[in-house]
């Protein structure tokens, strides 16, 4: 049965590439955002921008940021959001300390700090799906707990990594490739492979848009929003405890209180890259440029010659510029 | 058990639901035959979407039975109701704004493979099949990736409609399918809901306005308060006479023919030449 039904289509006055700028809108405006970030620091500052150590730099310190970005963009499209992660980050180090002191095995502890990630994540999960709070509140909530958490169990002590640091692993997660190209990008990359797979080509991912644009209609049509939502926490929580492993690696040192100088570059980073704050709309795209946009502007500082004061000011302008040119590219193209 | 008249499509027995102490539902018992259009009228709070989300496995009901074919159904889920056939037009409300036409399409019921990765290939070229055959999108600006929101009134409603249909759904539920609709859109739906009788499936349809209703209802289950007020062939029951059964079960909740009830009660039959069975 094939009935034509309804609808006939109104001229409109809209051609091919209208058509293609609307698709795509998002994309070329942080493409645009990131490049004008870009020519303006290589303008100012060409000695540092034009040689490629700062770009190794950037390559070792931006995935900090970009790797937990990359899972709370689809958090945020499914309608949720994550402020938890930095304390997640560190509660994953626990898991590695307790497990590597106790074992004497790095790979051992690198399992249970991502598997410490995962179940902070479910706990996330299941309070703002089950219980229903906001998942706005319930990770500020989850936020002090872990740290909490982090602080009792460890006692308020740093560990020094020093003799886990000569195990293979450890140069698998913070080692240089070929002697050159830090492990954290390779790592970057898979996972923004792996987080575009499972966001556009993914039933995880098609359900994620679909709760975060009209939970209602999700509803009626039967997908299973609470699982999609838990899941998606889970993932944010290894990612953050990965993000954790790395940074403490590469410091060779763990503090009770790491991971809170990334909460606000990474929710950045998520938003500059064109995620709607309420649901349904992101990319990873946009994320992967947002993160480098937002762990360039530090060095950039510098290197330009301005006093560190000038920092949150720019970060600042920066952030809201991005955000402004999604918000005038929606309303021109939609 | 199995209920009587076991080639029923539908039957729903004794159904009850009520929120935070209000019962919605009092014992509502109705069924739906093969190639047969039931129309839900009522006024708003008479219980429609309620009943709708019960058949449609989105609420379950306090108490009460459901049956598929004549066969019982416990724990019914939107999944399994869908697996069972029914699919609903919900109108606009369960389309996702900000996503393709595909995405809309195929939401809820994805094509994957085993790990559950899209076939996005496949479904954007389905997608395509049913702009052009089924919706009648003719506008080449109008492709598989267009989101939902830059669509008109019609459009969506299209999408909405050939959504349900192209599952092979044996029951269809329209809720409210003309709402919002232009004059010459809603004849086509109507031919639509013909159209589902033709093909031997079977169609629930929910609206405000008896005028449309009766145009292709087989018959009128008329509902208030969260009772079932009375069962009316439209073989047997001009339009006159329903609107002043209408107007009397808004005024007092029951209607006093009760003489016509009792024949309309009985099992409808083919919708022939009704008029002659009229006096």
């Amino acid at each position: 049965m094939n009935p034509a039904v309804a609808t006939t289509t109104p001229p409109r006055p809209r051609g091919r590439l209208t058509a293609f700028t609307n698709a795509w809108a998002s994309q070329i405006g942080i493409t645009v955002a990131f490049l004008a970030l870009w020519l303006a620091f290589v303008v100012l500052a060409p000695s540092t921008f034009l040689s490629d150590r700062i770009y190794l730099a950037f390559a070792q310190t931006v995935p900090y940021i970009a790797i937990v970005a990359l899972f709370l963009t689809m958090v945020v499209i499914a309608g949720d959001i994550d402020l938890s992660f930095p304390s997640e980050m560190a509660l994953g180090m626990v898991g590695f300390v307790f497990t590597w002191q106790a074992t004497g095995s790095v790979e051992l502890g690198i399992l249970a700090a991502l598997g410490v990630g995962a179940l902070a994540g479910l706990f996330n999960g299941l309070i703002v799906t089950y219980i229903g709070i906001p998942a706005l509140v319930a990770t500020i909530g989850s936020w002090y707990l872990f740290r909490g958490l982090t602080l009792v169990l460890v006692n308020g002590k740093s560990y020094a990594l020093v003799t886990a640091s000569t195990a293979p692993s450890y140069d698998l997660l913070v080692g240089k490739l070929g002697g050159v190209v830090p492990m954290e990008f390779v790592w970057l990359l898979v996972l923004a492979v792996v987080a575009w797979l499972l966001l556009n080509r993914h039933r995880l991912g098609q359900n994620a848009y679909v709760t975060g644009d009209n939970g209602l209609a999700a509803g009626l049509m039967g997908i299973p929003m609470r699982r999609t939502r838990i899941l998606l926490f889970v993932l944010t929580g290894v990612a953050a405890a990965l993000a954790g492993l790395m940074n403490s690696f590469q410091i060779v040192n763990f503090y009770p209180t790491m991971g809170d100088g990334f909460q606000l570059p990474t929710l950045a980073a998520v938003f500059v890259g064109g995620t709607s704050v309420f649901g349904g709309r992101g990319t990873i795209y946009g994320t992967f440029l947002g993160a480098f946009m937002i762990g360039a502007i530090q060095a950039g500082i510098v290197a330009v010659g301005l006093t560190d004061y000038y920092t949150n000011f720019i970060y600042g302008a920066v952030i809201l510029a991005a955000v402004a040119v999604h918000a005038l590219l929606r309303r021109r193209f939609e | 058990m199995p209920p009587p008249g076991g080639e029923k499509r539908l039957e729903l027995r004794h159904i009850s639901k009520s929120f935070g102490g209000v019962h919605v539902l009092h014992d509502v018992s109705l069924d739906l035959g093969a190639s047969e259009v039931v129309g839900l009228l009522g006024d708003n709070g008479a219980g429609k979407s309620t009943l709708i989300k019960i058949i449609t496995g989105v609420h379950r009901p306090d108490s009460g039975e459901i049956f598929f074919g004549g066969k019982r159904v416990d724990g019914l889920t939107v999944q399994k109701a869908r697996e069972l056939g029914v699919e609903t037009v919900y109108q606009e409300r369960a389309l996702a704004d900000q996503l393709p036409l595909w995405r809309n399409i195929f939401m809820g019921r994805a094509v994957a493979g085993r790990l559950g990765f899209l076939k996005v290939g496949d479904m954007r070229r389905m997608t395509a099949q049913l702009m052009s055959e089924s919706m009648g999108f003719t506008s080449a600006v109008l492709t598989p990736d267009t989101v939902v929101k830059g669509l008109s009134g019609g459009e969506r409603q299209g999408l909405a409609i050939v959504r349900a249909l192209h599952f092979q759904a044996d029951i269809i539920i329209l809720d409210e399918p003309t709402m919002g609709l232009s004059l010459k859109e809603t004849e086509k739906l109507l031919r639509f809901v013909e159209g589902i009788r033709t093909a031997g499936k079977s169609a629930i349809f929910i609206d405000h306005n008896i005028f449309h209703v009766y145009s292709v209802a087989d018959r009128i289950i008329v509902l208030d308060r969260g009772r079932v007020a009375g069962q009316f062939p439209t073989s047997r029951y001009s339009l006159e006479e329903l609107l002043d059964i209408m107007r009397e079960v808004a005024a007092e909740g029951t209607f006093t023919e009760q003489e016509r009830y009792r024949v309309a009660d009985r099992p409808p039959t083919a919708p022939t030449a009704a008029g002659e069975e009229q006096e």
